[in-house]
């Protein structure tokens, strides 16, 4: 350091630090600015894929968030999703609805695990679930990301009384879950994600429907 | 200008010689962390190397405006700048990659390596060198990275950057892309390094020997 003659004053020391916080705080609201619209684009085409992915047949989505105790309209400026509690009425081609992406979220065995299923109201099944978030042990805990014999179990899952997880290999009900051996608890938390998800929104989900059938 | 001999050797040797995580053993946090996988050390690598080139360039530019007694605060203040700068840019970018490696991107502030370089070299060397340093220590760790993660994805996923090597049969030994792994593939690794040395500094010995008689 070029500047050790007889050190530098108290305002030396405070302008360098001053300045470097300054040119700093510009870079970072410069990036910030430019990268926001580009990550908010991602997690929204992240949550898009999803939704057609866990309802099988669907096309295109309506939002609807909470409000009032009611699930009402979102109003999406452009492409926007919600950032809220929200629930997607997925549509097929034709615009039929073929049934709901509902997020959900809940403790994992690391961190909050956040998924999103697909449910059809017409035989009250989840139809998929994808996991969006979570930070599970890698190697074990993960494989509810990828695992597609995990995975399969939510294809066709039945949810009355209520999803109920098996240890791995002994699913004999239709609304149960066969575990990950050596991610037991991992397998646990999505089950009971999804039951949360359940009774957060089936009830708001059926009197959504009951109001737009009769016009 | 910069003299061309004095830039190669500090250029190289982060390479090798004084490789940041095999020899200086700094920058392990990531180096154990993140190598679960070839790709993600690659990942981790080039987002360290943005974080250490550039500060190295700023650092060694303003090195003879920085006050003694703030340095390590403008260091810091400099290196965790690029890091938000590399945290949003993979972020709007390479979505994937950032979900893979979460919370150590914004851990890279924290590299004893990177501060380590401008505390060591950056703030007293003239531009060229550090950035000659810099290059050649990202360049270092990067390939560490690699060589770790490649070895604990053979192992631990039985593939090789997503590739699967083996056949069916392969059981896996998940233990390697647990963090025991990690331990176990860096400590195998050094004990290989420090074997390396010890029979080249014997060779050299030897030869210097013979030259005397």
């Amino acid at each position: 350091m070029a500047s050790d003659k007889k050190g530098a004053g108290p305002f030396r020391l405070i302008a360098t630090l001053g300045l470097a916080g300054l040119f700093s705080g510009l870079v970072l609201v410069t990036v910030y600015l430019a990268t926001q619209p580009l990550i908010l684009e991602n997690q929204a085409k992240a949550l898009e894929a999803a939704i057609y992915q866990v309802v099988p047949g669907s096309e295109t989505r309506k939002a609807y968030v909470v409000e009032d105790g009611k699930l009402v309209p979102f109003n999406a400026q452009g492409n926007n999703l919600p950032s809220g509690d929200a629930v997607f009425a997925a549509l097929d081609a034709q615009g039929k609805l073929v049934g709901f992406g509902i997020p959900s979220e809940g403790a994992g065995f690391q961190d909050t695990i956040k998924l999103i299923y697909g449910y059809n109201p017409e035989n009250k099944r989840v139809t998929g679930m994808q996991v969006l978030e979570s930070r599970e042990t890698p190697g074990l805990g993960d494989k509810i990301i990828k695992d597609l014999n995990f995975l399969s179990n939510f294809e066709n899952l039945a949810i009355e009384p209520e999803v109920v997880s098996v240890a791995a290999g002994s699913k004999k009900n239709e609304n149960e879950v066969d575990s990950i051996s050596g991610a037991t608890i991992s397998s646990k938390a999505i089950v009971k994600i999804i039951n949360s998800g359940n009774s957060k929104y089936l009830s708001l989900i059926s009197a959504l429907m009951e109001s737009e059938e009769k016009p | 200008m910069a003299d061309q001999s004095k830039l190669y050797r500090e250029t190289v040797k982060g390479l090798w010689k004084e490789n940041p995580v095999f020899i200086q053993l700094l920058g392990l946090c990531p180096a154990l962390a993140v190598t679960n996988s070839a790709i993600n050390g690659v990942a981790m690598g080039g987002a360290t190397t943005f974080v250490l080139v550039g500060s190295s360039i700023l650092v060694s530019l303003f090195r003879n405006l920085i006050p003694k007694q703030v340095r390590i605060t403008s260091f810091i203040i400099t290196i965790a700048t690029f890091v938000t700068v590399a945290d949003l840019t993979l972020q709007a970018l390479l979505p994937a990659i950032h979900k893979e490696l979460g919370a150590f991107i914004a851990l890279i502030v924290v590299n004893c390596l990177i501060l380590g370089r401008q505390e060591a070299f950056a703030s007293r060397n003239k531009l060229p060198y550090a950035i000659g340093d810099a290059a050649g220590m990202s360049v270092g760790f990067t390939f560490a990275l690699v060589i770790l993660g490649g070895i604990r994805e053979i192992l631990g996923s039985g593939t090789l950057f997503g590739f699967p090597l083996f056949g069916e049969s392969f059981e896996p030994w998940v233990i390697m892309i647990l963090p025991p792994g990690g331990f176990l593939t860096l400590g195998v690794l050094l004990i290989i390094f420090a074997q390396f040395k010890k029979s080249r500094a014997r060779k050299a010995l030897v030869r210097l020997e013979k030259e005397a008689a």
